[in-house]
């Protein structure tokens, strides 16, 4: 390990003081993991100093030895956004508990990402998807195009950004999976087949479509809502069973 | 006790109309009790789990209206699946079955569906008012049996709920002998409107009192509506779009003026107005303003438009009105009791329109402001201090700093002295929601001070257990209690059980309750439901045996007095 400590002050032209840093942090942990570093050593003999530096960062939190000025807690860098949940409303289970981790956290380690948070800021989801479909009419960029989506016998309608996903592949699979389904297969000509579901769309005329014959940007601008339609009501759009 | 005889004492209670009076009428002695239980006539439950409908029949046989909520509040924003609970149709059901005279129904939070609403339309011949805020799960089929089956409706109002607009043909449906409407409101409706069948139910309601339009109804169809109902008391603008010059704009202009009983105003849900200047003639008589739903109406408009409220009594408003746009506001309304300013930008980190500067200015400016909601990007201990000091009458007080642990943006420090400030200078304090960087201090002052404090909602807030102790131990009429994302734990839920029972609720979601706490809690106290609600994944919680350690994603316990529900799906496991 000694040898270890002296490659690494030779390597560490420019920035000896997070080295040295570095090397005491390294010095407690091979305490209580020396087994890892035996390891560690081996591979160190065998490879370049940035893969070092990758393997480093792995195990080293450097942010939280980094020298700075400010009071614990404040972070003046901006930190990444991060879409949690983009296509839900409700984030996925993990995503939950990373900002459960990360906002109990106390006051002295680094605030919560600036991640969205499920459920907040707690404003109703009536009055936000009447926020979000302004916000649509009025950037077409769209910070999400949010459409209804029902299936023929769920007494509840749900809600999906269509924005979250670049094609009906992605789209037919978050459907599949929010109201336990399958679609069967799509056949260009013959529509899906395998299925007792089919899933159409309402475009801006007012008609019902079958999701999946036109383009995806064309669908993405002129789809109003969706539904998943059941049994013979599907067999009108042409659909194979 | 008795000197009377029982008629007369009825005759006595029939002046008592609120809830709580009536609850403890009933425990003065048996005599009163039977008495009060006869003439009850309108009933609140505060959580249908809580009792069901038999045993509330079996109580209360006489009762003509009827007010349930279902899900537990954090519901609105997400946290509660869908499919949690909360259904109409046992109610319903027991309720037809008995054949008590309903004659009003209230429901928040509730699932309803078509089959349900059918059910109520044909089962009550005199069934007049119902009112449904938050609610989800029917159509406007649903809608169509109420409208065609309620012979003496007098009032449909849907507030905000999720409905699948089948853009059917609700509104003909009322026939033609229907001419006792007092409130239609459908604002929340997304679909095309009947216009013409709207028009004719207008002009054949002399009594319509509140008509809340939805952004499917143009501005020359509300020209026309106003036009022939000048003796409306709230109106709900829905499409707002218009051309100063044109004429359909001169008629709305004239109608309007004729509203003379107009005092609530809302809607412009579809708006891009170049001007409000229809409506200042009647905004002197303005009590209630609502353009919460108007993101397009430039602050210059809203402000001119409410420098001629000067009888407002509630505000509701987005927060694209500024801090200038609310110190014109608690310049103009010195009778304003109830304020809300909501987020314009969701997101965050956009301009920051309101800021501590406005909520001050309020402050000062209007003394009978007892009910705030606050949406904003910045708070500091000085504001809120400044605050408690000029509007000490606060009933309400719910700020929502929408970043999380943000702390006073001035000093750094977390908003402990600016919250205590508040429930130690507003003893009539019900309702608060916390916000921003908070330690236990905070928990403390609020246990030390917030005697009345019957509703807490805390997120992201607290360091240990102590906080939410602080609160259970000193809040004594502690009725709902929510929590979400915030370092309490087992030690905290189980200190005091029995406390519970004095509660409608308790919700924590993202806190450090364990499985092996809960499951604790529901050995000590059968007569609490305690639910876990567990999405992800159903039998990791089973399967594991460290149930010390295996936190509970989100918690919900309620008392009641007939124990666990049965309608509950897979991923809520009651223990």
């Amino acid at each position: 390990l000694y040898s270890l400590l002296t490659s690494i002050k030779h390597s560490a032209s420019t920035k000896p003081l997070i080295f040295i840093i570095i090397s005491f942090y390294i010095l407690s942990l091979r305490e209580s993991f020396p087994f890892f570093f035996l390891l560690q050593a081996t591979t160190l003999e065998e490879n370049s100093e940035e893969k070092f530096l990758g393997k480093m960062d792995e195990f080293v939190n450097l942010k939280t030895t980094e020298l700075r000025l400010g009071l614990p807690g404040t972070d003046n860098v901006c930190e990444e956004t991060e879409r949690v949940s983009c296509c839900n409303k409700r984030a996925s289970p993990s995503d939950t508990e990373n900002e459960t981790e990360s906002s109990t956290r106390k006051i002295e380690t680094s605030p919560p990402r600036k991640a969205q948070i499920v459920g907040w800021p707690p404003v109703r989801s009536y009055r936000k998807n009447n926020i979000q479909t302004k916000k649509n009419e009025s950037d077409h960029e769209g910070h999400g195009m949010y459409v209804k989506v029902s299936m023929d016998g769920a007494p509840y309608l749900r809600k999906i950004d269509l924005s979250c996903y670049k094609g009906y592949s992605e789209l037919l699979k978050a459907l599949e999976m929010m109201f336990k389904f399958s679609v069967g297969e799509y056949v260009e000509r013959d529509g899906y087949k395998g299925s007792d579901f089919v899933p159409t769309y309402e475009d801006k005329d007012g008609d019902w479509m079958l999701i999946g014959d036109v383009p995806w940007e064309m669908f993405e601008c002129t789809c109003k809502r969706l539904r998943i339609m059941k049994g013979s009501e599907a067999k009108g759009l042409g659909c194979g069973v | 006790m008795n000197y009377f005889p029982d008629e007369v004492t009825e005759q006595v209670f029939d002046f008592v109309t609120s809830h709580k009076d009536r609850n403890a009428i009933s425990l003065v002695c048996k005599s009163w009790y039977k008495i009060e239980r006869y003439s009850r006539q309108r009933v609140f439950i505060g959580n249908c789990y809580a009792i069901n409908p038999e045993r509330l029949l079996r109580r209360f046989p006489c009762l003509k209206s009827l007010t349930l909520k279902g899900k537990p509040h954090f519901a609105d924003f997400n946290l509660v699946p869908h499919e949690w609970g909360g259904f109409l149709q046992p109610w319903i059901e027991a309720l037809a079955r008995s054949h008590v005279g309903l004659e009003e129904l209230r429901l928040k939070r509730m699932v309803v569906t078509d089959e349900s609403l059918e059910l109520l339309s044909r089962s009550f011949s005199n069934f007049k008012s119902l009112v449904l805020v938050s609610c989800e799960g029917f159509t406007t089929d649903g809608l169509a049996s109420i409208a065609a089956n309620c012979r003496h409706l007098r009032d449909l109002d849907l507030q905000e709920n999720e409905i699948d607009d089948h853009r059917g043909q609700w509104l003909s449906c009322f026939p033609d002998t229907c001419t006792s409407l007092v409130t239609l409101n459908f604002a929340c409706l997304e679909g095309e409107t009947n216009l013409v069948a709207l028009e004719r139910l207008v002009a054949r309601s002399p009594k319509l009192k509140s008509l809340k339009l939805n952004r499917a109804v143009p501005l020359d169809a509300l020209a026309r509506l106003v036009a022939c109902a000048p003796q409306i008391v709230e109106l709900g603008v829905g499409s707002y779009e218009n051309d100063r010059e044109s004429e359909q704009y001169l008629k709305l202009e004239a109608a309007i003026k004729k509203c003379t009983s107009l005092r609530s105003l809302s809607g412009f849900l579809e708006a891009a107005p170049h001007s409000l200047s229809a409506f200042h003639p009647i905004c002197h008589n303005l009590t209630s303003l609502n353009l919460s739903y108007a993101a397009e109406i430039h602050s210059s408009h809203l402000i001119k438009l409410i420098q001629h409220c000067n009888k407002l009594q509630r505000l509701w408003i987005l927060d694209s009105i500024g801090d200038k746009g609310l110190e014109v506001v608690a310049s103009t309304c010195k009778e304003l009791q109830e304020l809300r300013v909501f987020p314009s930008d969701l997101v965050g980190g956009g301009n920051t329109a309101v800021t501590e500067d406005g909520l001050v200015a309020i402050s000062a400016g209007c003394p009978k402001l007892h009910s705030i909601l606050y949406f904003c990007q910045q708070m500091t201990n000085a504001a809120l201090i400044t605050v408690a000091k000029n509007c000490p009458n606060f009933i309400r007080f719910r700020l929502c700093i929408l970043e999380p642990n943000k702390p006073d943006h001035v000093t750094s420090r977390p908003l402990d002295e600016g919250f205590g400030a508040i429930v130690r200078a507003c003893k009539r304090l019900r309702r608060l929601s916390l916000s921003g960087l908070l330690t236990d201090q905070v928990f403390h002052y609020i246990g030390k001070y917030a005697h009345e404090l019957e509703m807490l909602s805390i997120a992201f807030a607290g360091d240990t257990d102590k906080g939410m102790l602080y609160v259970l131990d000193g809040c004594k009429k502690m009725r709902k209690l929510e929590i979400r994302d915030s370092p309490f734990g087992d030690a905290a839920l189980l200190a005091d059980v029995s406390k519970y029972e004095t509660m409608r609720s308790l919700w924590m979601s993202s806190c450090e309750v364990t499985l092996g706490g809960c499951k604790r809690i529901a050995q000590i106290a059968p007569w609490l439901n305690v639910e876990i609600i567990n999405e992800n994944d159903n039998n990791r919680m089973e399967q594991n045996g460290h149930e010390g350690r295996q936190e509970v994603d989100k918690l919900y316990l309620y008392r009641t007095v007939v124990g666990t529900r049965t309608d509950a799906p897979p991923f809520v496991w009651i223990l």
